[in-house]
């Protein structure tokens, strides 16, 4: 048959007319297709958040946290409850006692008010030990030194990259004396740039020593967290086992699951990130499934109905000399450009939520990468199309085998 | 050209058995204009169907060009329906809010030969629609939209028309000028088959086949057809 380019118009118009039924019958269409591009888009842009991450951190680090945790949901401390039970010298020991351990760090962190000559920029300080760098294996000086004693409270600084930048712009900080709420600091370093790291902006911050830290800024003497970094080689679980140990017996505590503490590499706290982002995708694509099924059979409710409404107009064409797959085409390609349609505006929210999605999570400092994988719109485009051809056989089968007396007599 | 050999059709609903035709032989040459007259419900649009490939027969034979049609398998029937026969309904049967030329260009959509577009424009011409080329099918008066469907059944320039009620939606002024434009066509050449319940379009036929509940009770030549004459005197 000659493509019947007013089965296109007819279409058009019988969509114009029925501009809402047209919107309700696609709307599974395109709420599936766009959650299949917000998948894939989401999917992709995590995929390159977490890679990042994993490689900010610089091989096997172990975080330490007050607090008892179950295997499965965040620690205490992550929700912000404060838990006095883990000190230095808890950090001090594991860095000491377990082998295995090359340097083990401790952090407490707080907000702070940082100014120079008439510049101020609210940011926050991480009070740590100096041990830090050596631990933390992406950060890296770009000039002066890292503190280098644990025990005095010195009131020495190293300034993350974005701080400098703000403070001093062009001038160099080192030997500056900067105030952080009120007190006083000599800038001794100022770190290279290094984005975001377990979800935390390193360049948005102040480094001072744990010691001056605890004592004069917050006035407490236990800590936020530890991190213990790893040996190469060795067997992490063993690991978290020794370090485990060493705090429990410090800690007087006999059976393990009264621990007050957790531990966990910072490969099982991204694999559980992972996690989340799987279980996000396994929701959305439940999602996709059912409304690009709702969406189908809606469609072919739409197209059963408009075969009803055409009987007539199928009876004459069979007189005047449409064969069956004339007519089951006439009605394939009007499911389709209704599905196409669908598909279409699927595709468009799709894409605009998953760049609000970029905007937001770059606008909270991390480290997102906008990416519209071209798989998922090849993949929403061959969905719409299976959906189109899956729904629309039926009622297109069914306008092809009308008799067409029977269809001309239709009243 | 058209040969029906003592044949039957019997509708069939579930337990419901409805005979309508009853043993029809009949034949129809090139050039005939034939009128077929009867009752409501004597099964003159059940003969007329399958005159036009659109029904099958249940019993005996037809004949179409000496082809036994009950052999033929559906694409060959549309085929046929499409390029041998150009259907005319009381109920007119156009594309609804469609223009004039697109209800006209129909067929050829269907047409699996080469088609030429102009023909569209000439079978408009041919009913005197030239002007309403672009209409719209619903603005468009009962008598042009009969006009309309003539145009549609000449496109593919087919051999026999049949014209079931031709008249039936219409006022007697815009009768008459339907028939006198299926006059023009028979004067023509083409084959023209009728069928109606009224006389006064009857006289129009050369030839007058009468039936009633599905036989044929008379087929005579008709000695009052009306002359070209007369039929000028009368749409003036
Ligand atoms: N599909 C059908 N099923 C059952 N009966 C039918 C069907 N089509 C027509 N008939 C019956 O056949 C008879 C003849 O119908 P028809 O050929 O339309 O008559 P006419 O055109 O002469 O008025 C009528 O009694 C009608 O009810
Ligand atoms: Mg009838």
């Amino acid at each position: 048959m000659r493509f019947d380019f007013s089965t296109c118009r007819q279409t058009i118009k019988a969509l114009k007319t029925n501009k809402m039924r047209s919107f309700l019958t696609s709307l599974g269409i395109v709420i599936g297709i766009s959650s299949v591009i917000i998948i894939m888009s989401g999917g992709a842009g995590a995929q390159s958040l977490i890679t990042n991450q994993i490689q900010g951190i610089g091989g096997d680090l172990l975080g330490i946290l007050p607090g008892a945790s179950d295997d499965e949901g965040p620690p205490a401390a992550v929700m912000g409850i404060n838990i006095t039970t883990l000190v230095y010298d808890d950090v001090k020991a594991i860095d000491d006692r377990v082998e295995e351990v090359v340097a083990a760090s401790a952090y407490v962190r707080g907000i702070a008010v940082a100014s120079w000559q008439n510049k101020t920029k609210d940011t926050s300080f991480l009070g740590t030990t100096a041990n830090y760098m050596e631990v933390e294996g992406g950060a890296e000086l770009s000039s002066g030194n890292f503190f280098s004693v644990d025990t005095k409270e010195e009131r020495v600084a190293v300034l993350g990259s974005l701080v400098a930048d703000e403070l001093f712009g062009n001038v160099n900080p080192i030997g500056e004396r900067v105030k952080i709420n009120k007190e006083s600091f000599r800038v001794v370093g100022v770190m290279k740039e290094r984005g975001l790291v377990g979800f935390q902006n390193q360049d948005d911050q102040i480094f001072i020593p744990l010691f001056t830290a605890q004592k004069i800024m917050l006035g407490i003497n236990y800590l936020s967290f530890a991190r213990a970094k790893v040996a190469e080689g060795s067997d992490v679980e063993y690991v978290i086992d020794q370090v485990s140990n060493v705090l429990r017996d410090r800690h007087g505590i006999a059976d393990p699951s009264q621990d007050d503490f957790s531990v966990r590499s910072s490969e099982e706290t991204l694999n559980t990130l992972a996690d989340i982002t799987d279980a996000l995708n396994y929701f959305l694509g439940a999602v996709a499934a059912i409304s690009l099924l709702v969406g189908g059979i809606g469609i072919m409710n739409i197209m059963l109905v408009s075969v009803n409404e055409s009987t007539r107009e199928i009876g004459l064409r069979k007189a005047v000399g449409a064969r069956r797959i004339d007519i089951s085409l006439h009605f394939l390609i009007q499911t389709i450009i209704l599905t196409t349609l669908g598909g279409l505006i699927g595709i468009i929210s799709g894409v605009s939520i998953s760049f609000l999605i970029s905007v937001v999570a770059i606008a909270l400092g991390y480290d997102w990468e906008f990416i519209i994988p071209i798989s998922s719109i090849v993949l929403s485009i061959s969905f719409t199309l299976v959906v189109a051809l899956t729904f629309g056989w039926y009622p297109a089968q069914k306008a092809a085998k009308l008799d067409p007396i029977d269809a001309l007599r239709y009243e | 050209m058209i040969e029906l050999k003592n044949v039957y059709k019997e509708f069939v609903n579930g337990e419901v058995v409805t005979k309508v035709l009853q043993g029809i032989n009949l034949q129809i040459g090139r050039g005939e204009f034939l009128a077929i007259m009867g009752p409501s419900g004597s099964g003159k649009s059940t003969l007329m169907h399958i005159l036009g490939f659109l029904d099958n027969i249940s019993t005996g034979q037809y004949y179409f060009d000496n082809k036994n049609v009950s052999s033929l398998d559906d694409d060959i029937l549309a085929d046929y329906r499409n390029k041998k026969v150009g259907f005319v309904f009381q109920s007119f049967n156009l594309l609804p809010k469609t223009s004039v030329w697109e209800n006209v260009r129909l067929p050829l959509l269907y047409n699996r030969g080469k088609t030429d577009l102009s023909y569209v424009d000439k079978a408009i011409k041919s009913v005197g629609l030239e002007h309403r080329k672009n209409y719209l099918s619903n603005q468009l008066s009962g008598g042009e939209k009969q006009r309309v469907a003539i145009a549609r059944a000449l496109v593919n320039n087919p051999d026999i028309i049949f014209a079931d009620e031709p008249t039936g939606n219409l006022d007697s002024k815009s009768g008459i000028q339907i028939m006198s434009i299926l006059h023009e066509l028979s004067k023509m050449g083409k084959t023209i088959v009728v069928v109606t319940h009224e006389s006064t379009t009857a006289k129009y036929a050369k030839r007058i086949v009468q039936i009633r509940d599905g036989e044929i009770v008379s087929d005579e030549v008709n000695k009052d057809v009306i002359s070209t004459e007369t039929l000028k005197g009368q749409l003036k």
